[in-house]
């Protein structure tokens, strides 16, 4: 079945130049690891491929049952340079919370993880 | 028992441009025993230098006079002491304008004000260049003297020990230029409690206390994605305070009757907020490792925060240069129902063949779909129509004349452009001045800090 990362995680990101940072939060202790096994380097690059120009780099915090992300050349030159919207990364955190991810269903009942509901 | 003594810092203000409001409310909700106030980002101190050469009494954050106006009685009468990176270029000014403020009424007698000199490298650059500083840029490894001619400002990032010092010397307000965010708060306790300069657990426990506390209501319940719809009165939304014990252990709190909410969750959202290598976050004064944080509830709005270890600073301060990069401008316009995104598209390309049939060249020309993918770009998931869209299109050039013939592309739009178009009446975009951020590192040696108390 398909869980929704934002159904499972919450998120803060923020910039240092070019690179906006994501911090990945589980809403439950006992999803950190199943959210750590999912969000592989891979997994992230793969996400956001053709919005970053940069490579990620990956982090893990168990203390805070969260994840930090770099990802790199994602604010167009960053800073005052930029010319996005959203030139400080502020809501990157929410672009990595659109995040599906399949899981078998019995891993997932196990977890208790919520299912998709249909849109 | 002097391991329960405790300590509160209070944050009063989480950028230049924060709720004037939040100083006084911190100063008379409840007790707290120094406020701390961060006025500086990146950007600040180029913006503070360009108002010092208008006049050279100017360059500090004026923001930070009004809200010592609205604290100086909890200064003078119950013993609050502030602490605030508002000096920017102009420290000195800053602390000559606390006290004409306390002057005017007359409790001066009652003002020592400290003020926290050395971090500003501009004067000093052409000399530290001919020694062999490149100050290369932290990013891309290219030496500073490829835009020597083009620098505003050029700052070191300091840390707790002048602030240590000003309070040792009696001072009840500290003003300085680039300290760090997090030394603001952690220099109080470490003055308090006597932490020696290599109790590496206890400073780093200081640091990220500074870092929780640093943008003021960010781990108090605002732009807290968990559970946002019920996090309550954000109206009246209380900033955080530190209570913190000699141990180095802390707890996040808030006055009471005050809206938001501290949880681990809120606090756990400020705490990845603007992280890099977590294991490593530098400051002048420890190495602060973020795996070693340790949260727990400790009551309503309350969270407790233990097990933090730091090992030794480095050699190294961080830099910030501002530097002259060229010039930009963002144009905007509004398409209406029916159709609204192909219409903006439309939009977008007709102003694109303008441009090039006119053979402007840009460093960068980028357009967004406000409404429909300006946040998330190729992430986004379209759900049905946009009832309507907002076309942006900024670029950026080194010549200044190139973006201001931008300007003039927009507005043609409206009559020969695409329909059911408006949202044009801020008139022509205005081209801005960039100024680019320069993160170098200089030996630490060469940074002299200096401190003053006047009175």
């Amino acid at each position: 079945m398909k869980v929704n990362l934002v159904d499972i995680a919450h998120a803060r990101s923020g910039d240092k130049g070019d690179t906006a940072n994501v911090g990945v939060i589980a809403l439950r202790p006992e999803w950190y690891p199943f959210i750590a096994e999912q969000l592989t380097l891979d997994r992230v690059r793969e996400h956001f491929r053709g919005v970053i120009t940069g490579d990620v780099e990956r982090y893990e915090l168990p203390n805070l049952n969260a994840l930090n992300f770099l990802l790199h050349g994602a604010l167009d030159g960053g800073g005052t340079l930029s010319l996005k919207t959203d030139a400080q990364g502020k809501v990157f955190s929410t672009a990595m919370l659109r995040m599906v991810l399949d899981v078998p269903d019995e891993r997932a009942r196990a977890l208790g993880l919520p299912m998709v509901t249909a849109a | 028992m002097s391991s329960e003594r405790i300590v509160r810092v209070a944050s009063g203000q989480g950028f230049w441009g924060d709720w004037l409001d939040a100083p006084r409310r911190q100063v008379e909700g409840g007790p707290v025993d120094y406020l701390m106030l961060d006025y500086l980002a990146e950007v600040t101190m180029s913006i503070l230098q360009k108002q010092k050469e208008r006049d050279p009494s100017m360059g500090y954050a004026r923001d930070f006079i009004g809200a010592m106006e609205s604290v100086l009685p909890a200064v003078t009468d119950r013993g609050v002491k502030v602490i605030a990176n508002a000096g920017g270029v102009n420290p000195l000014s800053c602390a000559h304008a606390v006290l004409d403020v306390a002057e005017a009424r007359r409790v001066a007698g009652n003002v020592r004000v400290g003020v926290v000199t050395g971090d500003d490298l501009l004067p000093r650059l052409d000399e530290l260049l001919a020694s062999g500083h490149a100050l290369a840029h932290m990013e891309t490894g290219e030496p500073l003297s490829t835009v020597r001619d083009r620098v505003l400002s050029a700052n070191a990032y300091i840390g707790s020990t002048p602030i240590v010092e000003a309070l040792a010397r009696g001072a009840n307000v500290v003003v300085t230029g680039r300290s760090t965010d997090t030394a603001l708060t952690m220099a109080p306790l470490r003055y308090e409690f006597g932490w020696g300069t290599e109790d590496w657990d206890k400073l780093a426990a200081g640091i990220i206390a500074g870092h929780i506390i640093e943008c003021g209501a960010q781990c108090s319940g605002g732009n807290c994605l968990y559970d946002w719809r019920n996090i309550p009165d954000l109206a009246n939304i209380g900033y955080p305070i530190v209570e913190a014990k000699a141990d180095g252990t802390f707890t996040i709190v808030k006055h009471p009757n005050t809206g938001g909410r501290i949880n681990v969750q809120s606090v756990s959202e400020q705490c990845v907020y603007e992280m890099g290598d977590p294991h490593s976050y530098i400051t002048p004064d420890v190495v602060a490792d973020f795996t070693t944080i340790h949260l727990a509830a400790d009551g309503e709005n309350r969270v407790k925060v233990f097990g933090i270890k730091g090992r030794a600073a480095t050699d190294k301060l961080k830099v910030s240069v501002a530097y002259r990069s060229g010039y930009k401008a963002v144009g905007t316009l509004v398409y209406a129902w029916p159709d609204a995104l192909e219409k903006a598209q439309l939009a977008d390309r007709v102003l694109r063949e303008r441009l090039e049939n006119m053979g402007l060249r840009f460093d960068s020309l980028l357009t967004e779909f406000v409404g429909v993918s300006s946040t998330h770009g190729p992430l986004t998931v379209q759900t049905g129509e946009a009832p309507e869209v907002q076309l942006r299109v900024g670029v950026r050039a080194q010549d200044r004349k190139t973006v201001e013939r931008f300007t003039r592309e927009i507005a043609p739009l409206v009559l020969n452009g695409p329909p059911s178009v408006t949202g044009f009446a801020g008139g022509r975009p205005k081209v801005e001045d960039i100024v680019a951020y320069w993160p170098a590192l200089v030996d630490k040696a060469v940074v002299k800090t200096m401190v003053e108390v006047l009175s």
